[in-house]
């Protein structure tokens, strides 16, 4: 268990089970984001020149390179990826940092994979929007993704293009190639030091970069290997966390969990915004280890009716 | 001629409701009329999809009734309410 004051809040949490996301501005300090982006530019040919050899699928010998650094392999507790001397793992190991993947995923999850992404200054295309990896079995568990930004992104300079509150909806990589423009999504701008972490399933995309600057950013997938069950800072849980009796057509509560998974993104409208909350109340009650947790009770008179039912029904 | 399409994804799966997404296809290369912005992120000129028929664009596809829910939780996907406009435009007007 780490120091508790570096972990998130459970407001913290909850915005995260609302947006898919959470952003910290400036969180690594200046001189360590320089040596940083130094290791970035040593290791990202390899990992380019690996990755290729991969998805290419000729066999033969992957071509030896000249890192100085290791890569981690895939299944690696986190403790264990990048040791000292490494700027990035200085970076994991900040407490702020740590303290955040703690919340999420326990102190130590496993290393999935990680890549540099370089948009060179001037580079015209970007990526059409999509999901990491493959459509998975429904389940709450689920991966973060760092991205870390180790200089400073202008608006128009490549930032990641993402869609808040889309983490729940299930599509294949690039079945949402098709949105262009999503009402409320977000390109990335940010100062040095900048840290997104996302949820698995949260839409974006790299853009193009039109300016004068090189971008670079240091992305990270990382799986739980414990239940993410209140690994957070739960000093603020009890006076968050609600019951199923904070409903807004009966009443409800003003600064519960509830009222934060309620606020919904620019493009969910309507009535089907009550599906989007079916799903985050689904994620809250997994996270806060309450079965009976609810918001807007479309899950609670299910479990009502279902005493309703004769035996054989049930 | 040439044909523009737009695409747009609405709030609900009536015409007249709010714009949530947006893309545009330019067969004429820019040599037609002006389409909605296909590039810069920001407001969509139009807020309804009935105000894209009342500007000239015809419908060419609008979103069937889906399929209702199941018994268990009900999953999320891409867009509901998908709708495909065109206008065929004389290259150089």
């Amino acid at each position: 268990m780490g120091d508790r004051h570096r972990l998130l809040s459970t407001a913290a949490m909850a915005d995260f089970v609302a947006d898919g996301f959470l952003r910290f501005d400036a969180l690594v300090p200046e001189p360590l984001n320089w040596a940083a982006l130094e290791e970035m530019k040593e290791l990202a040919p390899g990992k380019l020149r690996r990755a290729l050899h991969g998805l290419s699928g000729r066999p033969g010998t992957l071509p030896s390179g000249s890192d100085s650094i290791e890569s981690p392999e895939s299944l690696t507790p986190l403790e264990d990826c990048y040791p000292a001397p490494s700027a990035l793992g200085e970076v994991l190991r900040l407490p702020a940092v740590a303290g955040i993947i703690e919340s999420l995923v326990g102190s130590n999850p496993v290393f999935d994979h990680d890549f540099i992404h370089h948009i060179p200054a001037g580079a015209p295309r970007g990526q059409h929007l999509h999901v990491d990896a493959v459509l998975e079995p429904a389940a709450q568990a689920f991966d973060i993704q760092l991205f870390y930004f180790p200089t400073a992104v202008a608006k128009g300079g490549g930032g990641t293009r993402f869609v808040p509150g889309s983490h729940f909806r299930r599509a294949r990589a690039e079945g949402i190639a098709r949105y262009q423009h999503v009402l409320g999504e977000q390109h990335y701008s940010g100062p040095p030091g900048t840290l997104l972490v996302f949820h698995q399933g949260l839409w974006h995309a790299g853009q193009p970069n039109p300016s004068g600057e090189d971008r670079w950013m240091y992305k990270l997938r990382l799986n739980p290997r414990v239940p993410q069950q209140r690994l957070w800072n739960t000093a603020d849980f009890p006076g968050l966390h609600n019951d199923p009796r904070d409903h807004s057509f009966a009443r409800p509560g003003s600064h519960s969990v509830a009222q934060r998974l309620r606020r919904m993104a620019p493009w969910q409208k309507g009535h089907e915004g009550r599906y989007e909350q079916m799903q985050r109340a689904a994620l809250w009650r997994y996270l806060s280890g309450d079965p009976a947790f609810d918001v807007d009770f479309y899950q609670t008179r299910q479990r009502v009716r279902a005493g309703a039912l004769s035996p054989g029904e049930r | 001629m040439r044909q523009q399409l737009l695409y747009l994804w609405l709030a609900e799966s009536a015409l007249d409701t709010e714009v949530v997404a947006w893309a545009v296809y330019d067969g004429a290369k820019g040599g037609g009329p002006a389409l909605p912005s296909s590039e810069a992120a920001g407001a969509f000129p139009y807020a309804t999809g009935l105000e894209v028929i009342e500007s000239g664009w015809r419908l060419l596809q609008a979103p069937q009734a889906g399929s209702p829910v199941g018994t268990t939780e009900p999953l999320l996907g891409e867009l509901q309410f998908q709708f495909i406009f065109e206008r065929w435009v004389a290259i150089g007007s």
